[in-house]
C-alpha cells in the first residue's frame, strides 16, 4: 500500500530517482546488499520448498511423475559418462604423475597408489563429476526451467495446481541424486586405474603392488566419504540449476542468464561446501 | 444475447481488484460480474494490465486489495483441497499456448485427466483425441509441440484447458500471433464452444475484430486512467460509449475489408455475435469479418 501512495504522488519520479540514487557509491552498495539479501531469501525460501516437496514425496502425497523421474535419469546418467570418465582419468594420471614426483624423492613411490587412490575416492572423483555434471546437467536444468517459465509452461502447471517442485525440481533432484554416487564411483575407478600408467611406466612401481596398495589404501571410511561428498554436490548443483530456471525472467535473454547463473552458482556451492566438508570430517577424524 | 442474465448467479465475479506489478499499481477498483454461458471479453490497449488482471483471475496472483470470486467461491481463501477443487471448475488458454514441450500433444492434454481423474488410460486418451478432434486437430495426437504452426498450438492449448469439461474458460489473446484467417477462425470455435457446450468464456484481447465478433460484453481497461472505463455490449459501446472507447476501437482496427453479414440456415437464428457483428459494421469505418457470424439452430 505504501507503494501505492508514492506512485500516486509521482508516478514518473521513480525512474529519476533511481538514476540519480545510483551514482552515489554508497547507495549502489546498500542496493547490491539489500538485492544479495532478497536473493538469500529466495534461495532460502526454495531450499524449504524443496524439503516440504520430499516430504510429500516421502509420504506419498508428492505430485512427481515416475515417468519424468526416468526421463531425466536418461538424460543425466548415460550421457555425463563419456566427460566424467574422460576427465578423471587425466585428473588421476596427474595425480601419480606429480605425487610421484615428490615420493620418488624420498624413496616412496609405492605409496603413489594411496595418494591416488585417498585423493580420487575420497575428494577428487566427487569434485570433478560434480563440476562436469554442473557445467552438462546444471546448465540445461536452469535453461529447461527458464525456457518453461518464459514460456507459460510453469503458470500453466500451476493453474491446474500442480506444484512446479514437485513436477520439475524433484524428478531433476532425485535422478542426479541417483545418478551422481554411480557416475562417482566409475570415475574414481577410472582415476585410480589411470594413476597406474605413470606409476609403472615413469616411477618403476609394478602393477600388482600398485593395486594391491590400492585396495589396502580405499577403506570404508573413505568410501563412504566420497559417496556422501558426490551426492551432496549432485544434491547443490541440481538445486542451483532449478532455482535459478525458476526464478528465471520472462523473455529469451533471461533465459541465457539463468543458465550462466545456474553453472556458477552450483560451482560456488560446490566448491564451498567441499571445502566445508573436508574440514568437518578432519575435525571429527575421519 | 443468448446468456442466462436474470436467475443464474455470476460465474465469476471480481471485487473492488487492485492489479499491481511488484510496487507498482496497474488497475485498481476493478469490480464486474460474468454471467453463465456469457463471452465476456476484456478489452485494452497493450500495457493496460488485460494479461496482469488475468492472473489474479486465475490463481496465480493472489490479490492484496480485492477478491475474486468464482461460482460463488473465493479462489483464494479455503483449504488448499477446497482451492484445487474451484481450479478444476475453469479451463485456461494462455496467450503463447504454453503447451508442456517435453511432451507430445496428446500427453499434454491428457495430463489434467491424468491428475485430476480416476479414468484409465484408454479413457484418458480416447478423450484427449476427442478434444483434440474438437479444436480441428484430430491427427496432432502424437506430435510434438515443436513440430506445430502458431495456430494448432494455440488450438492444442484450448484443447488441454477444455480436457476436463471446464464451465469456464479463460483465453489470453488467443488471436495474437496468428494470421486473420487462423484468428477468425479460433473466433468462430469460442462461439462454437459457447453455444455448444455451454462455457462460459472470459476472453483478453487487444483485436478489436475478434473482441466485436464474438463478445457478448465488452469490458474496456484504460491505461490512463487506470481503471475499466465501460462495460457494456458491444452494441452499446459502440452506439453509446465513451469517446475514449469509440477512438480505441476506430484506431485499433484491423485492415481488412468490410464485409456482409452471410446467414444462412434451418431456421436462421442469429446469436450475439452476429448482432455484435452487425453493430459494429453500423459504426463508420469498422470491419465485420464473415466468420465472426454464428447461426443458431
Amino acid at each position: 500500500m505504501r507503494a501505492y501512495v508514492k506512485l500516486e504522488i509521482n508516478p514518473s519520479a521513480g525512474p529519476a530517482l533511481r538514476a540519480s540514487a545510483a551514482e552515489s557509491p554508497l547507495v549502489r552498495l546498500g542496493m547490491r546488499v539489500q538485492a544479495a539479501a532478497r536473493e538469500s531469501m529466495q534461495t532460502a525460501g526454495f531450499i524449504g520448498e524443496v524439503l516440504l516437496a520430499s516430504l510429500r514425496l516421502l509420504r506419498g502425497k508428492s505430485g512427481m511423475r515416475g515417468v519424468d523421474l526416468w526421463r531425466q535419469i536418461d538424460q543425466t546418467g548415460p550421457l555425463s559418462i563419456p566427460i566424467v570418465a574422460l576427465t578423471c582419468s587425466l585428473v588421476g594420471l596427474m595425480l601419480a604423475y606429480m605425487g610421484g614426483s615428490q615420493l620418488d624423492r624420498m624413496g616412496a613411490q609405492v605409496y603413489i597408489a594411496d595418494v591416488v587412490t585417498v585423493g580420487m575416492v575420497r575428494e577428487l572423483a566427487g569434485l570433478m563429476t560434480g563440476m562436469i555434471l554442473a557445467g552438462r546437467v546444471g546448465s540445461a536444468y536452469a535453461a529447461q526451467i527458464a525456457t518453461m517459465k518464459a514460456g507459460e509452461e510453469i503458470d500453466a502447471l500451476r493453474v491446474l495446481g500442480v506444484d512446479p517442485i514437485d513436477h520439475l525440481v524433484m524428478p531433476r533432484l532425485l535422478a542426479l541424486v541417483i545418478v551422481a554416487p554411480l557416475i562417482m564411483a566409475y570415475a574414481g575407478t577410472l582415476g585410480v586405474l589411470a594413476g597406474l600408467v605413470p606409476a609403472t611406466l615413469v616411477y618403476g612401481v609394478s602393477a600388482s603392488e600398485y593395486l594391491h596398495r590400492a585396495v589396502q589404501a580405499l577403506t570404508w571410511t573413505h568410501l563412504w566419504i566420497g559417496l556422501f561428498k558426490g551426492t551432496l554436490y549432485a544434491a547443490l548443483l541440481s538445486l542451483a540449476g532449478c532455482r535459478e530456471g525458476l526464478y528465471a525472467g520472462r523473455n529469451a535473454q533471461a533465459v541465457g542468464q539463468a543458465t550462466t547463473a545456474g553453472v556458477v552458482k552450483g560451482l560456488v556451492w560446490i566448491i564451498t561446501a567441499a571445502c566445508g566438508t573436508t574440514v568437518v570430517f578432519q575435525s571429527l577424524g575421519f | 444475447m443468448n446468456i442466462e442474465t436474470a436467475a443464474a448467479p455470476p460465474v465469476v465475479q471480481v471485487q473492488g481488484l487492485m492489479v499491481s506489478h511488484g510496487d507498482q499499481v496497474v488497475l485498481r477498483d476493478i469490480s464486474f460480474e460474468i454471467q453463465p454461458r456469457e463471452v465476456f471479453v476484456i478489452l485494452g490497449a497493450s500495457g493496460s494490465g488485460k494479461s496482469s488482471l488475468l492472473r489474479y483471475l486465475i490463481g496465480l496472483q493472489p490479490p492484496t486489495v480485492g477478491h475474486v470470486l468464482i461460482e460463488g467461491r473465493d479462489l483464494y481463501a479455503g483449504t488448499d483441497a477446497e482451492q484445487q477443487q474451484l481450479r478444476r471448475r475453469f479451463g485456461v488458454m494462455f496467450q503463447a499456448g504454453a503447451l508442456w514441450s517435453a511432451m507430445s500433444v496428446g500427453e499434454n492434454v491428457m495430463l489434467p485427466l491424468q491428475m485430476f481423474t480416476q479414468h484409465r488410460r484408454a479413457e484418458r486418451e480416447r478423450r484427449a483425441h476427442h478434444k483434440l478432434a474438437l479444436v480441428g486437430l484430430g491427427d496432432a495426437f502424437d506430435l510434438m509441440p515443436a513440430e506445430l504452426s502458431g495456430g494448432m498450438r494455440k488450438r492444442a492449448a484450448l484443447a488441454r484447458a477444455l480436457s476436463l469439461d471446464p464451465p469456464l474458460l479463460f483465453l489470453d489473446e488467443p488471436g495474437s500471433g496468428l494470421d486473420p484467417l487462423n484468428a477468425t477462425k479460433l473466433d468462430a470455435l469460442v462461439l462454437q464452444l459457447r453455444n455448444e457446450l455451454a462455457t462460459t468464456v472470459v476472453m483478453v484481447t487487444h483485436d478489436i475484430d475478434s473482441a466485436l465478433g464474438v463478445a457478448d460484453r465488452l469490458l474496456f481497461l484504460d491505461e490512463t486512467e487506470q481503471t475499466m472505463t465501460a462495460l457494456d455490449t458491444p452494441q452499446a459501446l459502440l452506439q453509446h460509449g465513451p469517446q475514449r472507447v469509440l477512438d480505441f476501437l476506430r484506431r485499433g482496427r484491423r485492415d481488412l475489408p468490410l464485409a456482409g453479414v452471410g446467414v444462412d440456415g434451418a431456421d436462421g437464428r442469429v446469436v450475439a455475435a452476429a448482432a455484435a457483428a452487425a453493430a459494429a459494421a453500423e459504426v463508420e469505418g469498422l470491419p465485420l469479418r464473415p466468420a465472426a457470424v454464428q447461426v443458431g439452430s
